[in-house]
């Protein structure tokens, strides 16, 4: 039976308090640039920046990372199919910038080392931070992130589902049982 | 945690031709060649998607521009590449494809680029091989990633490939981009018309599904693209047409005959072009013309046949 | 040494015989055929009333490669290949290293086949020395040294005025000329048929037209010189066309069509397997209305005979691009099973045909002995299965070479056993015969 975890409306409460924390923490959004990671990492950093400029009516610059051609787990078999490799959309340097990192769920912490992978052939960020929605525990890696929407303990047999209305026409996190994502 | 992305796949460990794609599996390699595009526009053009690979760059025609975008777009993706060039002196010597394979295979190359004068060439190295065999061009038969990068280009201007009108004109009989570019575009749904001199239309071109005419102003009025193919001088010796200025004459692209074609028509060509013979300069350097952008495309096409080829992951791990 | 074979049906086309008859074999010659013979000392040996007993087969166009090219095939591996086949005699092609141009390769030729002591072999002479279209072969020392016709198979001859010459001459003997109808220009580097397979596969066509222009000039000049002309592997409608014009017009020409050409088509290219070697031969696969029309020559009497072109390749000769392949397939140890699945079951032609085009016609159109059963005949003599449930196997052939583009394959008829000059030279253990 699949537990709703966070609704709309507690979605955007957090995401609006990740921005005040990002506005702290930084002291300001000067040099600040938010990059989602594909797919859902996205909406969710358009979200954040959205609500930095109306905290600071600043716009901050935001662009979209694929890491599928950074996974460490491609090209693990001998013929097989390919993960669908999508467009990577940052259209400013990241160079001497700090960088929000965005994607929805952290588990294992391997999409954060495919981005941080990524993010450093684009350019050299001042800083690198990590925001995601949920934290979900079981790291492989040595990965924290700096802001969390929710922490939130799973057994390996539950998974988590974001969705969200850009994408899924609705705003839920959900816990279910069975397979791992 | 990012959501699953699609998983997809070609069905085969080999591109040896069009014929063997499926219209799903082409707009696969399109889709995915448009983000391998955008590695080009970093400061480090580089991914390391076939990191460990080895590719080999197995080349027994000649061919700068072909092999230099192969091998540009395997670094890209991080692969160990070797060129191998083999004259026909050592073809002259006696060692057979069949055994030049085998020894590589040894090796165990991931892939294996094949350029060669025979037709099925390709065919004869995937029997032999467990390497994934590219093929860059068999004799007249098939040279798929050019047509691949010519749909890529004529997708990004048009946005589309069913319902244009698509006209290739030049020596058929001996074009191995002809074919490739025919099934290609057939499957795609274009409106495919072919043209040149009768000697050198390939028998059976009806059953292609393209309309195939002498007549070349039939054959571009009103298209959208026009696709023009190398005339080689020696085709004069054959007796296939009596000189290359009747060929120019009759057959040749001019600026004036251009203008039977739609005014936004895209003029392309696979190189190299002999000037004033398939096509006049003014047309070649012109507005229409977006032989260079081909070129550019090649190798995100290329660098988007050998991710998709190299193999992965079959199914959804923890990230 | 007499053996009595009773029961089977016997189908002996020149005698008029299609029936339940016996068989008495004394020594090497055939002493009887009639109805309830009396075993009188022979032995008696059952066969089977579904099996045919026919005159032996004979495959009258063959390639043995020795001397010169023993890694495809000798004439005691093609010999035994032969007999596997049904085949009591075979004829040679001179297209050996050194061309079959002079008596002694004739003789190497018949003493290797005595050796093996299996198929009898009939070897054919060259027109030109060297083949080389240039000067006479010596026909007569040729004939004389035992061929039974001349040829420079492999490629036609060289120009009219010598092919002219040579019908004149061989006319002496009234020995035929078998010609290799080609026009070479025509045919260029051609490595497959003209058409839409070759097209899509990029190979280098050669039109019908290359193969009927050669047999044109041939049924001319078989006029001109009231000569016998017997065309070799016809494949083209417009061929056969020009065969059934000549022969309208009394001109004494022959011709000949080989198991693939009336099986496969052009497609064969690229289906099932792309750039097969095995499909590559000269005169090429050609399309289906060219097939059909030479099983319309089959089935109406302008076709002769059926001869396999059987062309030994080395494996690993094969194995390499399709245009640089050599041309031709092996076809003695299929030919019949296909013969039967695709002619006699399909309902196009009955049995006595069959034995006309497999044995009757051959005989007659070389002049040798065979192609009946009649008293005082060689014994040579074919059993055959026409329900035997055949599965080609290329690695058991007995020829040396396994090019064949039908392994695998599943055919409804075979071959039982094959007696020469009275000897059971070949048996097959699932037809049914137990002791011959």
């Amino acid at each position: 039976m699949p537990t709703t975890v966070m609704d709309a409306d507690r979605i955007g409460r957090t995401l609006t308090r990740i921005a005040h924390e990002i506005v702290e923490r930084n002291k300001g959004v000067e040099d600040l640039a938010l990059v989602g990671v594909r797919t859902r990492g996205v909406p969710i950093a358009r979200r954040i920046a959205r609500a930095l400029r109306e905290i600071t009516g600043h716009e901050v610059p935001t662009g979209a990372l694929d890491i599928t051609l950074y996974r460490d787990d491609l090209m693990r078999h001998a013929v097989g199919p390919q993960p669908l490799v999508r467009r990577t959309e940052i259209q400013f340097s990241i160079d001497n910038r700090k960088i929000l990192l965005v994607d929805d769920v952290l588990y294992t912490g391997r999409t954060t080392r495919a981005a941080l992978d990524a993010l450093i052939d684009y350019g050299r960020p001042k800083a690198i931070q990590l925001i995601v929605l949920v934290d979900r525990g079981h790291r492989e890696l040595p990965i924290k992130a700096d802001y969390v929407g929710k922490n939130l303990p799973t057994s390996l047999e539950e998974s988590v589902q974001v969705r969200l209305q850009e994408i899924d026409g609705v705003d839920e996190v959900v816990l279910e049982q069975g397979g791992s994502i | 945690m990012s959501d699953a992305p699609a998983l997809t796949a070609l069905r085969c460990k080999d591109l040896l031709g069009i014929a063997d794609l499926s219209a799903a599996e082409i707009t696969l390699i399109l889709d995915t060649a448009e983000a391998m595009k955008e590695v080009a526009t970093r400061p480090i053009k580089k991914v390391p998607a076939l990191r460990g690979k080895t590719v080999v760059n197995l080349f027994f025609e000649p061919s700068t521009r072909t092999r230099t975008s192969f091998e540009i777009a395997e670094k890209r993706l991080s692969a160990d590449t070797l060129n191998i060039a083999i004259g026909s002196s050592s073809v002259v010597k006696g060692e057979t494809l069949a055994d030049t394979a085998l020894n590589l295979e040894a090796m165990a190359p991931d892939m294996i680029v094949l350029r060669h004068s025979s037709s099925g060439a390709g065919h004869l190295l995937s029997r032999i091989c467990r390497s994934g065999i590219i093929n860059a061009g068999d004799g007249t038969h098939e040279h798929p990633t050019q047509a691949l990068l010519d749909a890529f280009t004529i997708r990004e201007r048009k946005g589309r490939l069913s319902g244009l009108k698509v006209a290739i004109i030049g020596d058929l009989q001996h074009s191995r981009v002809l074919r490739s570019n025919i099934q290609l575009l057939t499957k795609m749904g274009a409106d495919v018309w072919v043209s040149g001199p009768p000697t050198l239309i390939p028998a059976g071109m009806r059953d292609f599904g393209v309309t195939a005419t002498p007549n070349v102003d039939e054959a571009i009025d009103g298209a959208d693209v026009i696709m023009l193919l190398r005339i080689q001088l020696e085709r004069m010796e054959g007796a296939y047409f009596p000189s290359l200025r009747e060929y120019f004459n009759v057959f040749g692209m001019t600026e004036n005959r251009l203008r039977l074609a739609r005014p936004d028509v895209m003029i392309m060509h696979p190189g190299p072009m002999n000037r004033g013979v398939e096509i006049a300069s003014e047309v070649a350097d012109g507005p229409y013309s977006v032989i260079l952008e081909q070129v550019a495309n090649g190798v995100a096409v290329r660098m988007a046949v050998l991710y998709l080829l190299a193999g992965g992951v079959d199914h959804e791990e923890a990230a | 040494m007499k053996k009595l074979l009773k029961g089977g049906r016997v189908v002996d086309p020149r005698n008029g015989l299609d029936g339940a008859f016996d068989v008495l074999i004394d020594g090497d010659r055939i002493a009887r055929v009639g109805r309830d013979l009396p075993a009188d000392g022979a032995t008696v040996v059952e066969i089977p009333a579904d099996l045919v007993i026919c005159p032996g087969l004979i495959d009258m166009h063959v390639h043995l490669r020795e001397p010169g090219q023993e890694h495809k095939e000798t004439v005691a591996t093609g010999t035994a290949a032969a007999v596997a086949g049904g085949f009591t005699a075979v004829a040679c092609m001179p297209n050996t290293i050194p061309v079959n141009d002079s008596a002694n390769v004739t003789t190497l030729i018949l003493s290797k086949a005595a050796a093996a002591g299996l198929a009898r072999v009939y070897p054919i002479g060259a027109v030109s020395k060297g083949s080389k279209g240039e000067l006479l072969a010596d026909i007569a020392e040729l004939r004389q040294a035992g061929c039974v016709a001349i040829s420079d198979d492999g490629h036609p001859v060289a120009t009219a005025l010598l092919m002219r010459r040579a019908l004149e001459y061989a006319g002496m003997f009234d020995m035929p000329l078998i010609e290799h109808c080609e026009d070479p220009t025509l045919k260029g580097d051609g490595v497959a048929h003209e058409g839409f397979h070759a097209s899509s596969l990029g190979l280098r066509g050669i039109p019908g037209a290359a193969e009927a222009l050669g047999v044109e000039r041939g049924v001319l000049l078989a006029e001109l010189t009231g000569s016998r002309l017997h065309i070799a592997h016809m494949s083209a409608r417009a061929s056969i066309r020009g065969v059934r014009k000549g022969k309208e017009a009394g001109v004494r020409v022959t011709c000949e069509v080989a198991p693939h050409h009336f099986t496969l088509t052009d497609e064969a290219l690229q289906s099932p397997t792309a750039y097969d070697t095995n499909t590559k031969m000269n005169p090429p696969l050609r399309e289906a209305a060219d097939r059909d029309a030479m099983l319309a020559g089959i089935a109406d009497g302008t076709v002769d005979a059926i001869a396999t072109d059987h062309a030994p390749h080395h494996y690993d000769e094969k194995q390499v691009e399709f245009d640089r392949a050599p041309f031709g397939i092996v076809g003695l140890e299929t030919a019949v099973s296909l013969t039967f699945d695709r002619l006699l079951h399909t309902g196009l032609v009955r049995l006595p045909r069959i034995v006309e085009l497999l044995s009757a016609n051959p005989a007659h159109i070389l002049k040798i002995p065979g192609g009946t059963l009649s008293e005082g005949a060689v014994a040579d003599i074919t059993i055959l299965a026409p329900e035997l449930k055949v599965r080609v196997h290329a690695r058991s052939f007995r020829s040396r070479s396994k090019n064949t583009p039908f392994d695998g394959w599943e055919l409804r008829g075979g071959v039982a056993a094959t007696i020469v000059g009275g000897r059971t030279v070949f048996a097959n253990a699932e037809a049914g015969l137990t002791t011959l």
